[in-house]
């Protein structure tokens, strides 16, 4: 294993190349980015439809610096195991162009909805099928790129187009999918979370994923300003928020003598040694207008208590399995 | 040069199996439907026998499969996948995708009647259902045909100036079940008629590079494409459908040195001198061949116009073919709800409404859902083509034929 040092990483080109279309403040280019300078060598890349596809490939332009394809929106996992299905045969042949690369970092990007939703058998088969691909899930939570529907990755209580906050319906009435644990369970050599507010993380993550023998998933929380309603210079605080407040804890899960083990990234460690430094989920929900119906015209104390029972329960969840 | 052959009793699906085998792809992803399974069951021998050295992935659905083969064709590979109704539709998606990439995937479809109600014998439903989504069809009358067909596939879609993929339909039961003698070329006969793959050449702002990914030439496919270039990307699509019209005949001079065999986009029978002539695709056309002999030696002049390749469409081939003969019946096994007749008969028809002398045409649907197609329900097709040429007139445009009382 090598990790990346701020400075390596910094002095590597971009291989996704400014001058592409997604919003000021977008948290998925700035995941995108970090990702990418994590890789080893060789790398190609494919993406499930969505902003990130959309925003960065609108003919004749590309900002991708890197072998990339798009085909569908469920299908992402199933595109990855392709093109590593196709560098396999050619390197086990010995012949073909992918024959020469020793290593070939394949990547496949997805939102929340290519993801939790439409994509989840794809992925799931080839999780288990093993192919030798990073999964890199930029969840934000809802159907961005369709005008903010819900997901089975929007949290509960959101307010989205397709959950509105109503009279009577305050926003999304389900709980998030927990989505890290099927992908756990899948018993994958890597899983780990991610947020941008903490970069070196990111990319030491993403490195790991890649050295992984077999898939490795990456769930990133990636804040959009524009349908969780904040200022578009909020989304590191958002991020930082997520992972301080422990509704989005950092962790990463390797399978070792065929146990998963769960280990507490820093930023979430810290909070598991000096659980008072645990912010309540109130100040990430308030900031965001997705949230806006629980605090205006009237504080709905129920469900905001709600929430912090929901995070408060999952945190202790993953400190029994990280064995804190 | 012809190469001694091995002739083997095998049914349609393992000579979709056994082709594979000598062309021996990068990338075969599949996932098993009646009646395509023996396919899949096949290749996954050979795969544990040693005796291919492709990768194999047995995907958890035909839209994974599809997509599959989509992300290794784009990386290079050669890659194929077979299904059948049911599989077919769920790729749907994938299907024009495929072929807007221009990837020269080559897919085996055993034709199976769509549900509901569930059925799993023959018709066309499945891939008459594909005809716009930009893949070759070619159809098959017996294994024969088949194992042929699916080792032309990869030089068709792969000719530099096709780059499409290309589908490969026999029909179920009919032909994936049933043993039929099949001469089969040497391994190295195989391989070195499908070579390499080839690639396309694309200009970009670095300069050119071939069409696939690759680290050291690193393109963007299938970007996001707006209102303005969008039908241009279509408009190449279209003219790559109309060069294989010229490309398909080429492959097949190049395949009949090797393997004596030779296949045009269409088959003429008995057409030279016919006054009434039927022009269908698929294993009925053996048993309509059949017909037309015993007709001929009972008086009637009988013919047949076999298509072989549905898409592109051989429109100049047909009306070469057919000529002046007065009545045509048009044989389609699959209905198309709403519209003026089934997908074959309306290009047939369209084909000649350009003509000024041209054949009175009826359509005839039969066998949806394996209903048979015996001698008896052909013969009686020939005699309604008959009384359309003595009243001059066609009475009944589209029948249902076989259907119970």
């Amino acid at each position: 294993m090598s990790d990346l040092t701020l400075r390596e990483a910094a002095r590597k080109p971009d291989l996704l190349a400014p001058g592409h279309r997604l919003c000021a403040g977008c948290g998925e280019s700035i995941i995108v980015r970090m990702v990418l300078k994590a890789v080893r060598g060789p790398t190609m890349a494919t993406t499930a439809t969505g902003c990130l596809e959309v925003s960065t490939t609108i003919f004749p332009y590309t900002a991708w610096n890197l072998p990339w394809i798009h085909s569908a929106f469920e299908n992402a996992a199933a595109t990855a195991s392709g093109m590593e299905a196709a560098w396999q045969a050619m390197r086990r042949r010995g012949r073909g162009p992918l024959a020469k690369y020793e290593t070939l970092d394949i990547i496949a990007f997805a939102g929340d909805g290519g993801t939790y939703d439409i994509g989840l058998q794809a992925l799931s088969g080839a999780l288990e099928r093993g192919h030798d691909f990073t999964y890199v899930l930029l969840d934000n939570e809802a159907y961005m790129n369709t005008g903010i529907q819900r997901s089975g990755g929007t949290p509960r209580a959101a307010a989205t187009t397709t959950s509105p906050a109503g009279r009577v319906i305050p926003g999304k009435r389900e709980w998030k999918k927990p989505i890290d644990e099927i992908v756990v369970a899948h018993e994958i050599p890597y899983v780990a979370t991610m947020s941008a507010a903490y970069p070196m993380d990111v990319l030491r993550k993403a490195r790991r994923a890649f050295e992984a023998e077999g898939p490795a998933f990456l769930h990133a929380i990636v804040p959009c300003a524009r349908g969780w309603r904040y200022p578009p210079e909020k989304t590191i605080e958002v991020s930082r928020l997520a992972v301080q407040t422990c509704i989005f804890p950092l962790w990463e899960c390797r399978l070792e003598g065929g146990r998963p083990v769960y280990r507490l990234s820093a930023a979430s460690s810290a909070i598991a040694r000096r659980p008072e430094a645990k912010k309540p989920v109130e100040e990430y929900l308030e900031i965001q207008g997705r949230f806006r119906h629980l605090f205006r015209p009237e504080r709905r104390g129920d469900i905001v208590d709600s929430i912090q029972a929901w995070v408060d329960n999952r945190w202790e969840l993953l400190l029994e399995r990280a064995g804190l | 040069m012809m190469q001694r052959q091995v002739l083997m009793g095998i049914n349609g699906d393992e000579a979709v199996a056994y082709a594979t085998k000598q062309v021996n792809p990068d990338v075969l992803a599949a996932y098993p439907i009646t009646p395509q399974t023996i396919i899949v069951e096949r290749f996954s021998e050979y795969v544990a026998d040693g005796l291919v050295d492709t990768e194999f992935v047995a995907v958890e659905s035909e839209h994974s499969a599809l997509s599959n083969c989509i992300g290794a064709a784009a990386a290079g590979a050669r890659a194929f996948t077979a299904s059948a109704a049911n599989g077919l539709a769920l790729m749907w998606e994938m299907t024009y995708i495929a072929a807007s990439l221009r990837l020269p995937i080559v897919m085996a479809i055993v034709n199976r009647a769509l549900p509901g109600p569930i059925n799993i014998h023959n018709d066309h439903s499945d891939s008459m259902g594909a005809r716009d989504c930009g893949w070759i069809q070619v159809y098959c009358e017996n294994s024969q045909e088949v194992y042929d067909a699916c080792i032309e596939a990869w030089r068709m879609g792969e000719h530099p100036d096709v780059q499409l993929p290309v589908m490969v339909c026999l029909d179920g039961f009919t032909l994936s079940h049933t043993m039929e003698n099949v001469l089969t070329l040497p391994d190295e006969e195989v391989e070195g008629f499908v070579g390499e793959r080839g690639y396309m050449t694309i200009r970009g702002h670095m300069g050119d590079a071939e069409f696939r990914l690759d680290p050291e030439t690193p393109l963007t496919m299938g970007p996001c494409d707006l209102q303005d270039f969008y039908f241009e990307h279509k408009l190449q699509q279209v003219e790559a459908m109309k060069q294989a019209l010229d490309a398909i005949p080429e492959v097949d001079a190049e395949y009949a040195k090797v393997s004596g065999r030779r296949y045009g986009l269409i088959h003429p029978y008995r057409m030279e001198d016919a006054e009434v002539a039927l022009v269908g695709l698929g294993s009925t056309m053996g048993t309509v061949r059949h017909v037309v002999d015993g007709l001929r030696e009972e008086g009637v002049k009988a013919g047949l116009v076999k298509i072989r390749v549905f898409r592109p469409f051989p429109e100049e081939d047909i009306l070469e073919a057919v000529g002046d003969v007065p009545v045509v019946g048009v044989l389609d096994k699959s209905a198309s709800f709403g519209a003026p007749g089934g997908p074959l008969y309306e290009e047939v028809k369209t084909t000649f409404y350009d003509e000024s002398d041209r054949p009175l045409i009826a359509d005839y649907i039969y066998g949806l859902g394996g209903r048979d197609a015996s001698q008896g329900l052909i013969r009686g097709i020939f005699r309604s083509l008959e009384g359309i040429r003595s009243r001059g007139e066609v009475a009944e445009k589209v029948s249902f034929v076989g259907v119970r009382e």
